[in-house]
Order: C-alpha cells, then structure tokens, then sequence
C-alpha cells in the first residue's frame, strides 16, 4: 500500500507540489499583507496583537508534523504496511517540526516580553513544548548517528513513539505543578474570546492555511531530498568506486572495469599497483 | 517472559556484584553530586533544605544514566548483545529482566543518597510511607524508560553523549513528580497531594513498561 502511495505521489509530485508552493506563497503574502495593514490593532496589546497572526499558526504547525511523525512510526512499525516511505515522510516531518518548535517558542518569547514582562514563564504550554523541542532533537540526532538505514528507521520510530506519547505526561504533570500553588496568572489575550473582531478572525484562519501548505510544500521537498539522499547513499559508493578505478587506470580496455570490480572488494591497497605496473 | 526476565536480571546484578562499579563509582558519583549542590547553594541550610527533594532526584537522575550505560557497555563487549539475541529469550523478558536489575540497583543508590540527603543537608525524612512509595514508582519508570533509550542509543554507539539527549527530558515528568511528593512527604511543599503525585508516576511507569515491552522485540531483533 505504502508503495502504491510513494508511486502515485512521484507521478503527481512535479505539478501538485508546485501548485502548493504557490499556493503557500500567495496566502503567506495575504497574510503578511492583511495582517500588518488591514487588521485592526487591539484595544490591549497595540500592534503586538499582529504576533497571533505568526505564532499560532506556527506551534500548530508544529503540532502537526509531530503528530505526523509519530503516525508515519507507527505505520513504520506495523509490520504490513511497513516501508522506507513512512520512515522517510516521518524524518521529514520531525525535521519541520522541530524547526518550527523552535520558531514557536521564539516568537512566544518576543510575543511574551512586552506583554507579560518576561522572556519566559513556566507555564504549562511553554513547559510542554519546550521539552518537545528537546524530546525530537533526540530523534534527529538518533538519525544522524545511526548509520544502517534499517536500524535507523526502527529506532528513530521507537524513539518518536516514546516522545510522543510523553507528550501528554509531561503536559498533566506541569499543568498540575503550575496550578497547584498559585492562580493561572497567564492567559493569551485575544485567544477564546468571542469578540475577536471579524477581519482578525479571517486572517488568522488564513494564516494557519497559509503555514499549513508551507508545511506540506516543505515535507514534499524534503521528502524528496530524502529519497535522494537514500539514492546517493546506495549508488554513490558505486560511482565512487567506478571513478576510483578510472583514475587508477581499471578503466581502460577490455574487461578492465569487470577486473576492477573484482579486486575492488579487497579494499583500497589495491589501488596503486596497476599505476606503478604500468 | 518472567522466566527469562529472572535470568536476565540475575545476571546483570550479578555481574553488578562482582565488578562493584555501582558501589565504587555510581553511588561515590552520586554523593559527590549532593555535595556541589552544597557548594552551589553555598551551604545555605534553609534553601538546601527546602530544594533537598529536587536535589536528591536530580542525583537519581545523573546516576540512573551512569546506570544504564553499564548495563547496556556490559552486554556491547563480548558481543553479548548478539549472545542474547542467539539465546532465543523472550525480548519481552530480557527488557523487564534488564530493567529489573537497573531498577534494583537505583533503588539501593536511592538508599546511600536518601542518607545522604539526611547527613549533609539534616533533611528530617518525614512520611516514610510515602517517601519509599515515591522511590519504588518512580524507580520503575525510570528504569523502563531508560531501558528502551538505552538498548536503543548503545546500539549507535554513541550512547555518552546520545543518551543522556535522549533520556532526560523523557523522564522530566519523573523529576517533577517524584519531586513534588517527596515535598509533601518532608513537609517542604504543601502537604496532602503526594497521592495525586504519586499517581502520575504510576501512569509514567505503566506507559514505559508497557512501551518497552512492546518494543524491545523489533529493537534487539537486529544489531
């Protein structure tokens, strides 16, 4: 199923990526148009009201491709539907994720320091996201350090499943510690309040289409980038080795590259024999 | 499965026995901890008393990873690993096995530095109930989380560095919670909600039982 899925994808890739990248673009520019300009500024916050049209729709993207990572592992470790792709689609993701994590927490903290006086608070949320952040930099440096594609793919699954599903410990446990002493002293102005005015509520509707697509378009491409690597991974060492023993001189003549590819396996000592016999 | 565990977890604390590293070095390292953080808070009784519970878990924590790594380097030399694989035991049994006896041995360090935490900072130990009820939860989880991260960052052969990265903030909600009862038991935080606490670590521990229980089969399948 999964390689139906990859097929069908390779074949409508090229077109529909392109139209979502488009896409992504000309909402991210609405956006950023009707959210500086034609949004009203808030009767509390001023013009940093203009933050809720970044920084929600960011943590939401970050959400998102956590979620879809620890989707892909399971489907990963399901031993029917199991397949490079899903490894591949949840690596991708975990890495937006990650990104946008970051981006999260950095426009909370500019959003957080005019309005509540800090950089930081140990709320709740900012706790939990903080330590997500942390939770899937494991994952990617599990990646990078495992060098088999297998096991990298088996692990990196497990770690994300774990991470995932310390998600909503670690969100329990803080919301009792931060709440259990003193009065929720943090609340988001503007978030749950019915009197949103209209123009401000299309465009952050807007502005999470918008960030949603820009998320689809870089998990297409960095897809993308990852079957290529697995590519360069598998073939690349064929090509080195071939260009190898053109520049040791295996290349030429007759059957030159089958001697070469015979003695190649006995390691690179071999190579400087035929130059120095010739 | 508890057959095979049995075996595993004998072998491990055996081996524990003999080579002496959690009593020589673990359990040392651990005092050493409790004693920066004396230096640190610069020997203030009133504070050092007051952050004892957060001190002495944050000392579990450090040992636990010190922990973990031993018992996964004992089974990387030798080919171990591929030994236990040959072996034919359940995985299933070789996870609660292995996490048995890291479990056993966080929970003879939690003695030393509970008398630690007694000593050097005159720690009253209050509610004793509460607090050995605390340290077997906690313990529990710790171990089954730490299993599966360790089995899964020795593997790549980086695991000094990788472990502890993938570890801690996993078992951040231990640190708070086994914290915040220890609190309650020693009457430095507010009284009464220990039981709430403790119930976290219990939902903590099932999770990673659980987690790793399911999981140690398609781990250890392959090297």
């Amino acid at each position: 199923m999964a390689r139906g899925v990859a097929t069908r994808l390779s074949r409508v890739e090229p077109v529909a990526v392109r139209a979502v990248g488009a896409l992504a673009l000309a909402s991210l520019a609405a956006t950023v148009v009707l959210g500086l300009w034609f949004t009203p500024e808030d009767q509390v916050m001023g013009n940093l009201v203009r933050l809720l049209y970044v920084h929600p729709p960011v943590a939401w993207v970050a959400y998102l491709a956590f979620g879809v990572t620890a989707a892909c592992s399971i489907a990963y470790l399901w031993p029917r539907t199991r397949s490079p792709f899903w490894d591949r689609l949840g690596a991708a993701s975990a890495e937006i994720g990650v990104v946008f994590c970051a981006l999260t927490l950095a426009t909370g903290s500019i959003w957080g320091r005019p309005t509540w006086g800090v950089w930081w608070t140990w709320d709740a949320r900012l706790t939990t996201t903080a330590l997500l952040l942390a939770l899937f930099a494991g994952y990617l440096a599990i990646r990078r350090v495992t060098v088999d594609p297998a096991a990298r793919a088996k692990r990196s699954a497990v770690v994300a499943l774990v991470a995932f599903a310390d998600v909503p410990i670690v969100h329990m446990s803080v919301l009792w510690w931060r709440t259990l002493h003193q009065p929720p002293t943090v609340f988001r102005p503007g978030f749950g309040d019915p009197t949103l005015a209209t123009p401000m509520a299309w465009t952050l509707l807007l502005a999470f289409c918008a960030f949603t697509l820009a998320y689809v378009w870089l998990l297409a491409h960095r897809y993308r980038v990852a079957v290529l690597e697995a590519r360069m991974e598998g073939e690349g060492l064929e090509l080195a080795l071939a260009e190898r023993r053109a520049e040791a001189g295996y290349g030429e003549g007759p059957g030159g590259i089958e001697g070469g590819a015979g003695s190649g396996g006995d390691g690179p000592g071999q190579a400087p024999v035929p130059v120095g016999a010739r | 499965m508890w057959h095979d565990a049995a075996l595993v977890a004998g072998k491990d604390l055996r081996i524990e026995l003999r080579s002496r590293v959690g009593a020589q070095q673990v359990a040392p390292f651990a005092l050493v901890v409790l004693v920066l953080f004396a230096f640190a808070f610069d020997a203030d009784h009133a504070l050092l008393l007051k952050a004892a519970p957060g001190l002495f878990w944050v000392a579990v924590l450090f040992a636990a990873v010190l922990s973990i790594q031993r018992s996964f380097a004992v089974e990387s030399a030798d080919g171990g690993r591929d030994r236990l694989r040959l072996s034919g035991m359940d995985p299933a049994g070789i996870f609660l096995g292995k996490a048995g006896a890291v479990a056993v041995q966080l929970l003879v360090l939690q003695l030393v530095l509970a008398a630690g935490v007694a000593i050097l900072y005159s720690s009253r130990l209050g509610d004793a109930a509460v607090l050995v009820a605390t340290c077997l939860v906690a313990t529990v989880g710790l171990a089954a989380a730490g299993t599966i991260y360790g089995v899964v960052a020795t593997a790549v052969g980086a695991s000094e560095t990788l472990l502890p990265l993938l570890l801690m903030p996993v078992v951040a909600p231990v640190l708070l919670c086994a914290t915040k009862a220890w609190q309650a038991a020693l009457g430095t935080g507010a009284t009464g909600d220990a039981l709430g606490w403790l119930r976290f670590l219990g939902v903590f521990a099932v999770v990673y039982v659980a987690a790793g229980v399911l999981a140690f089969g398609p781990l250890v399948e392959e090297g």
